[in-house]
C-alpha cells in the first residue's frame, strides 16, 4: 500500500480526539490551513456483491464527511465515514502536513505510528477475544 | 380517495406538545442520551440504519429517540433525512472476505478452516430474564486467547466451490453497474442486484415471515446455513481529487451464505445453489431471512415451479418496504369525507331500493 494511502486509512480509523491531541503541536508551529472545502457531509452508496464475490448490488448509503485544505505548497484531503466535521478537517490538515518533506519523517513517527499502534492493538484485542470464543462441537454418536 | 382540508393549526401544534411530553415520559427521570442508545440499543440502531438505508449510528439513535423506540417510524425519519444529503460517491464493493471477524459459524460443517467462533451471541443463553440487569451491572471481563483469530478468515463455501459442488459466484462480464432503487423505480422482472437492494431495505418482520414460509414448504429451497460471519469491514472510495482508493473507516456487517438444494441440467451436473444475505451491525436474523428469500426468488432462473407467493417477485418486492406500507395503511386516517359520503349515499339508495322491492313483492303475494 502506498504511504499516503496508508496514513489516510490510519487517520480515518483513529478516534478524532487522539488525532487532535497528537496533531496539536504541529498546528501551533505551522501555517494555518487555507480551506479549499470546509467539512461537508454527504452520502456514499455502499455496494456489496451477491454471494460476497458475484455481481455488484447497492446495499444502502453511509454518511461521509470530507474536507480539503492547503498548507503552504501542499493540498490535504480528508474523507471519513460519519458526520464528524472536525475529524474530516483534522485528516485534511494532517494529510497536507504529511506531504511536506520538512515534516513528513517526524509526523510519520510521532503522529501516524502511535495511531497505527493503537489501532493494531484494538484490532488484535478484538481478534484475541473472538478467538477465545472458538468452539469445538462434538457430534454425539446415536445409541443403537 | 382523500380530500384536502384546511385549518386545525392550533390543535396540531398542541398535538406536537402532547407528543413531546409523551416521548419524554416522567420528567423526573434522566433523559436518554444518544450515545446510550447507540451503545446499548445497538440492534435497534442496526435495524433502523439498514431499513432506513443509511449507515450512521448517531442519526439512527436520534431517530429512535424521536420516534420513542418505534423502529418503523425511526426508519421513516432516517429515509426522509437521507434525501437532504448530496451523494458524494459510490463505494468500492465491500470485501466481506477481508472482514475482521468477531463471529463466524457454520451449520454445515463441524470443522471449518479457522474454526467456529461464537462471538457475542444470544444463541446459547436460556432466554431467562436477567434481573441483575435491572440494576447497573459490572463490566463484563472478556477472556482473550493468546493468538488472535487469523485474518483474513477463509470462507466456508470456498471448499465446496473448489470442488465445483456449489454454483460459482463470479463477477459477470464487465462488472455492470447495478440498478439503484433510490433513483429508478423497481421494474419487473427484477434482476438479482435489484432484488438484493430491495431485500436489504425490506422490513425485517415481512422478510422473516416469508423466510419462515419458505422453510414450511412455500418454496423449494431446502436451506443450510453454510456460513454466517459478523465483524468489521473497511469502506473504500476513490475520490476524484485523489485518484486512488482510500479507506474511510470500518462498519459492522453480518453476512449469511445459505446453501440450498441442487439444480442441474442436461449440460451441468447437479450443484448446490446459493442464497445471500447482508445486513448492518449484528442483524443476523435479518441476514438469514434475506438469504432465504433471495433463494426463493431465484426460482425462475433455476427453472423451479413458481407456485408459492415467496417465489413471486412482485408479491415479495412490492410489499417489502415498511415506509411505503406504513404510509399506505396509515393514510386511511386522512380525511376520506367526500368519498365516504358518496358511499353512504349509495348504500342508503341500495337499502331503499331493496326495501321498495320487498314491499312490492309482499303486495303481489
Amino acid at each position: 500500500m502506498q504511504t499516503r494511502q496508508r496514513w489516510l486509512s490510519v487517520l480515518a480509523n483513529s478516534p478524532p480526539n487522539a488525532l487532535q491531541t497528537l496533531l496539536a503541536p504541529w498546528r501551533q508551529r505551522t501555517e494555518a490551513p487555507v480551506w479549499l472545502r470546509r467539512a461537508e457531509t454527504g452520502l456514499v452508496m455502499l455496494q456489496g456483491r451477491a454471494g460476497g464475490t458475484g455481481a455488484r448490488f447497492n446495499l444502502a448509503e453511509i454518511s461521509v464527511t470530507r474536507a480539503s485544505c492547503r498548507i503552504g505548497e501542499q493540498t490535504g484531503h480528508g474523507w471519513v465515514r460519519g458526520s464528524n466535521a472536525e475529524h474530516a478537517e483534522l485528516i485534511a490538515v494532517a494529510d497536507a502536513l504529511l506531504q511536506d518533506p520538512r515534516h513528513q519523517a517526524e509526523l510519520l513517527t510521532q503522529l501516524v505510528a502511535p495511531l497505527q499502534g493503537a489501532l493494531d492493538e484494538r484490532r488484535a484485542r478484538d481478534a484475541r477475544q473472538a478467538a477465545a470464543s472458538k468452539v469445538e462441537f462434538f457430534t454425539m454418536v446415536r445409541g443403537e | 380517495m382523500y380530500v384536502a382540508v384546511k385549518g386545525g393549526e392550533q390543535a396540531i401544534a398542541r398535538s406536537w406538545d402532547l407528543l413531546a411530553a409523551s416521548r419524554r415520559g416522567d420528567p423526573r427521570l434522566l433523559e436518554l442520551e444518544l450515545a446510550q442508545i447507540r451503545e446499548q440499543m445497538r440492534l435497534a440502531v442496526a435495524r433502523v440504519m439498514l431499513e432506513g438505508s443509511l449507515y450512521d449510528e448517531n442519526l439512527a439513535a436520534l431517530a429512535l429517540k424521536q420516534a420513542a423506540g418505534d423502529a418503523v417510524e425511526a426508519i421513516f425519519l432516517l429515509r426522509a433525512f437521507r434525501t437532504t444529503l448530496p451523494r458524494l460517491a459510490t463505494s468500492l464493493p465491500l470485501d466481506t472476505g477481508a472482514m475482521r471477524v468477531r463471529r463466524r459459524i457454520s451449520g454445515t460443517f463441524k470443522d471449518v478452516p479457522g474454526g467456529q467462533i461464537l462471538g457475542p451471541t444470544a444463541d446459547y443463553t436460556q432466554r431467562l430474564l436477567d434481573f441483575s440487569l435491572a440494576q447497573s451491572g459490572a463490566e463484563a471481563d472478556c477472556a482473550e486467547d493468546h493468538d488472535p483469530l487469523p485474518h483474513p478468515l477463509p470462507n466456508v463455501l470456498d471448499t465446496l466451490a473448489r470442488e465445483g459442488l456449489i454454483e460459482a459466484e463470479t463477477i459477470p462480464v464487465g462488472d455492470p453497474e447495478p440498478p439503484d432503487l433510490t433513483r429508478s423505480p423497481l421494474m419487473f422482472p427484477a434482476s438479482r442486484p435489484a432484488r438484493l437492494q430491495n431485500l436489504a431495505r425490506a422490513d425485517e418482520g415481512w422478510l422473516l415471515g416469508l423466510a419462515y414460509a419458505t422453510q414450511r414448504g412455500y418454496a423449494e429451497s431446502h436451506p443450510f446455513a453454510g456460513e454466517i460471519r459478523m465483524g468489521e469491514v473497511g469502506v473504500s472510495v476513490c475520490p476524484p481529487e485523489l485518484g486512488f482508493e482510500i479507506d474511510i473507516g470500518a462498519i459492522t456487517l453480518t453476512e449469511c451464505q445459505m446453501i440450498n438444494q441442487f439444480a442441474g441440467s442436461k449440460t451441468a451436473p447437479p450443484q448446490f445453489t446459493r442464497g445471500y444475505g447482508l445486513s448492518f451491525g449484528e442483524a443476523e436474523r435479518k441476514a438469514m431471512a434475506m438469504a432465504l428469500v433471495d433463494r426463493s426468488l431465484r426460482a425462475e432462473e433455476l427453472g423451479e415451479d413458481q407456485l408459492a407467493p415467496t417465489q413471486q417477485q412482485e408479491f415479495v418486492l412490492y410489499h417489502s418496504d415498511n415506509v411505503e406500507a406504513s404510509g399506505f395503511v396509515q393514510h386511511l386516517k386522512l380525511p376520506h369525507y367526500v368519498d365516504f359520503q358518496a358511499e353512504l349515499a349509495l348504500i342508503r339508495t341500495l337499502r331503499q331500493q331493496a326495501a321498495d322491492l320487498s314491499q312490492q313483492e309482499t303486495r303481489h303475494d
